[in-house]
């Protein structure tokens, strides 16, 4: 009997799923892959705008490549809590699942913060969606805070599902798939962001 | 053996009570399918009446429109229409018919409805989500015609919203203000519902199926949703954020598809670093997908009809039908420059768009070519079902056709932008399609209503649609030959007075033909409250919505028990008692 089976209680009436996946499972995957269609478009139109400007800006000195490194790591870990947490939740053990998934939910505000102060030190230099001080391409701007926004958004809808779940879980009101499918977009969120970060960042660090 | 009937049902969940329940908020695919069928059915008399405006216009744009000069003080002054308004009819009526008829009704109308019953499941995987979907669509629709409300109207720039035009703001026409900006909103919403639902339809194709109900098993149009919601998972992912770059360009400042130093209406745009063939490849990208998103459920819808009026599966079976579809899914990814032969673009990159597209004319091909071999020799019921088929791969046929030219990037030179596009996209997708939902419900309102169409009333339907729209459409092909330019409001130059007599015969086919449906609007709304009622089996069909113990169907479908598949769809026998087996059947006969 296969998951999807028991969990909707028919087991032996139906057939085998195609892929092996509960639904809900499937469905978080089908979802990533449509959203990384929705980064990958965006991400096409910065590259497209780049490579057709002139006076391009590279205004990251080391201090934000700094800061870029640690919201990097602080969301690498952040996978790695999710995944304790996860397997905290296959094991059956709730209070280690709630402080692996609250160890995450603030390790994601943590990213967020930084990301958040990091804006803020922007704006206060005259970046805008519209506006470069340094007087080169104001696209950079839009492509900076558009991509920086939208994926900061997954992060925050991420931090607030994750702790929805870990009180569902801990409750008994959710399972251990609801865990692993959030454990999965949080890990497509981290991964979203090893491409943000060298594509923003590291490409117009300051020469 | 039978093991499913004996086997305790769970629903997962309660039939619902109320009205609010049962007809409003429902979780019920098979209700949710009508509300999106009603709201394609809203939206296409919404999108008719303004291709009637248009075309009255094209006609006799001297005349002045009774009435207009009320309805719109601004954008009709006298009755005369401004090549402003002209435009914005045009860019709601292409909005309206491709977004809310073509991709709404043939998916998600009939794919909701009979999805889950041909694979022998009670409900999709997501029912919330599925109510979640419809409404939010039903929003997009209403932010939609709100544009129609506000003060400076709806938008020019065409269903396709080209930037720079759409991404500038005011400077560049009336409906540029507010209307794009809805616009932009209302197509952002309907993305996020269309992306809910492909969510749904795939999971429930891949982990709902009934005991018996291989991935082979499945019916045509069963596999034509599900193509269809894999393709649409990609394509409507790049719409979303295509549309939020150009809301962020009109009302933040952002310049992603507007360049500097342009000059609209005389005054410098204070935009820098943006390219208006960003959009085009943005919108491109989802655009070819979305075409094929708007034919491929006709094309499993007919190929799931013609069986049952042909008495014989389609020529080929299973492998090759499905196998053509994913193909089209696959190549439709790779061919969306050849909306952008003329942008600038470099010929050589043009071929790399032109190659493909006319390897997807295989598939095209495979699939007429299969209908016509097993209409051959068959012994056909012509219902009104199978006429509106047959009228389906006519038009399919002729509007295809012009497809081949278009695909060359020579030929599309003196072609693109002209009426000759305009031709090929209405026969080919447009009117296919609506020939594909009249097929779908004809074939399917004694399963969804429990009583029979008049078929006299359909017959007339059929033959006076079928005339009319070739009227309408075919001439569009001359006349764009000889260089009639389209998304124009008036034609002043001397080579086009000798088209006007062409464009008269247009409109009044054109207006007749949307008479006609009036026939059709009667059939439905006399038949659902009044029709004859209808046997369970009437076309004596073998997939699994016609072994359903009601019509329409009980709230879970299958009446508390699971039904257990045993064949392959479309069997048909000779001798026995009947010339058909359906799919639950485990009774062994002679097949051929």
């Amino acid at each position: 009997m296969s998951e999807s089976e028991v969990a909707l209680g028919h087991a032996a009436v139906m057939e085998e799923p195609a892929y092996a996946l509960p639904p809900k499972k499937l469905t978080v995957w089908l979802f990533i892959i449509s959203d990384s269609l929705t980064f990958g478009s965006i991400l096409f139109a910065y590259g497209y705008l780049r490579v057709g400007s002139t006076n391009w800006s590279t205004p990251f000195q080391f201090p934000s490549i700094l800061n870029g490194m640690i919201m990097t790591f602080v969301l690498l870990t952040s996978s790695l809590t999710m995944l304790g947490g996860v397997l905290a939740a296959k094991a059956g053990r709730k209070s280690v699942t709630v402080r692996w998934m609250g160890l995450t939910a603030l390790l994601g505000l943590l990213f967020a913060a930084l990301h958040l102060r990091e804006w803020s030190h922007m704006i206060g230099e005259g970046w805008r969606l519209f506006q470069n001080p340094t007087g080169g391409s104001v696209q950079f701007g839009a492509a900076f805070f558009s991509i920086t926004g939208l994926h900061l958004l997954h992060v925050v809808s991420g931090v607030i599902a994750i702790l929805v779940v870990a009180i569902g879980f801990n409750r008994g009101r959710l399972t251990e798939g609801h865990v692993e499918t959030t454990g999965l977009y949080w890990h497509f969120v981290d991964v979203v962001w090893m491409f943000v970060f060298p594509l923003v960042y590291l490409m117009n660090a300051a020469r | 053996m039978h093991e499913a009937s004996a086997q305790p049902v769970v629903h997962r969940h309660a039939p619902p009570q109320g009205f609010i329940r049962k007809y409003v908020f429902s979780l019920d695919h098979k209700v949710i399918g009508l509300q999106y069928y009603g709201l394609a059915l809203a939206a296409v008399f919404i999108g008719m009446v303004l291709s009637w405006l248009m075309r009255i216009h094209l006609g006799w744009p001297a005349l002045p429109f009774p009435g207009l000069n009320k309805l719109s003080p601004n954008g009709a002054p006298g009755g005369l229409m401004t090549p402003e308004y002209y435009l914005s009819l045009m860019t709601m009526h292409g909005t309206i018919m491709v977004f809310f008829v073509l991709t709404n009704a043939p998916q998600a109308g009939f794919g909701n409805y009979f999805l889950p019953i041909q694979i022998g499941a009670e409900d999709m995987a997501f029912p919330r989500f599925n109510m979640m979907s419809f409404w939010v669509t039903f929003l997009a629709f209403v932010v939609l015609i709100a544009a129609f409300f506000v003060t400076d109207g709806p938008p020019i720039s065409g269903w396709t919203a080209y930037a720079p035009l759409s991404a500038v703001g005011r400077d560049a026409g009336p409906g540029q203000a507010l209307g794009q900006t809805l616009w932009g909103i209302s197509i952002a919403l309907f993305c996020i519902g269309q992306l809910l639902g492909s969510l749904n339809f795939i999971s429930t194709t891949l982990d709902l199926r009934t005991r018996g109900m291989s991935l082979a098993r499945m019916p045509y149009s069963t596999w034509a949703w599900f193509v269809t919601s894999v393709i649409g998972l990609l394509a409507f992912a790049v719409l979303l954020p295509a549309c939020i770059l150009l809301i962020l360009d009109r009302v933040a400042g952002t310049s992603f598809f507007i360049p500097a130093g342009l000059v609209v209406s005389d005054k410098l745009q204070p935009h820098a670093g943006g390219s208006p063939l960003l959009w085009q490849h943005l919108f491109w990208f989802f655009g070819h997908p979305e075409v094929y998103i708007a034919i491929l459920p006709s094309i499993g819808i007919v190929s799931h009809i013609l069986p049952s009026f042909l008495r014989k599966n389609i020529l080929g079976g299973a492998r090759t039908v499905v196998g053509s579809l994913i193909a089209f899914g696959f190549l439709s990814y790779m061919v969306w420059g050849h909306h952008m032969f003329l942008s600038g673009m470099n010929p050589f990159s043009a071929i790399l768009f032109s190659v493909p597209t006319l390897i997807i004319t295989i598939p095209a091909t495979i699939v007429v070519l299969l209908w016509l071999g097993s209409i051959y020799g068959a012994k056909i019921r012509f219902d009104s079902p199978a006429l509106f088929c047959l009228g389906f791969i006519s038009l399919f046929i002729s509007g295809g056709i012009s497809g081949f030219f278009l695909a060359q990037p020579s030929i599309d030179i003196q072609l693109h932008a002209t009426y000759f596009v305009v031709a090929h996209f209405h026969l080919v997708m447009a009117v296919a399609a609506i020939f594909g939902i009249f097929a779908g419900t004809y074939f399917w309102a004694p399963k969804m209503f429990g009583r029979m169409m008049n078929e006299t009333l359909a017959k007339w339907h059929f033959w006076l649609t079928f005339i009319g729209v070739y009227c309408i459409f075919m001439p569009m092909h001359y006349i764009g030959l000889a260089g009639n330019v389209r998304r124009y409001a008036l034609f002043n130059d001397d080579y086009m007075i000798p088209m006007n007599p062409v464009h008269k015969f247009m409109t009044i086919a054109a207006l007749a033909t949307g008479a006609v449906q009036l026939i059709f609007l009667y059939n439905l709304f006399h038949t659902r409250f009044w029709g004859k009622k209808a046997p369970d089996n009437p076309w004596e069909s073998t997939t699994l919505e016609w072994s359903t113990p009601s019509s329409p169907p009980p709230f879970d479908n299958f009446g508390g028990k699971y039904p257990v598949v045993y064949r392959s769809p479309y069997e048909f026998v000779e001798g026995g008692a009947a010339d058909y087996v359906i799919q639950t059947s485990p009774v062994e006969v002679g097949t051929h």
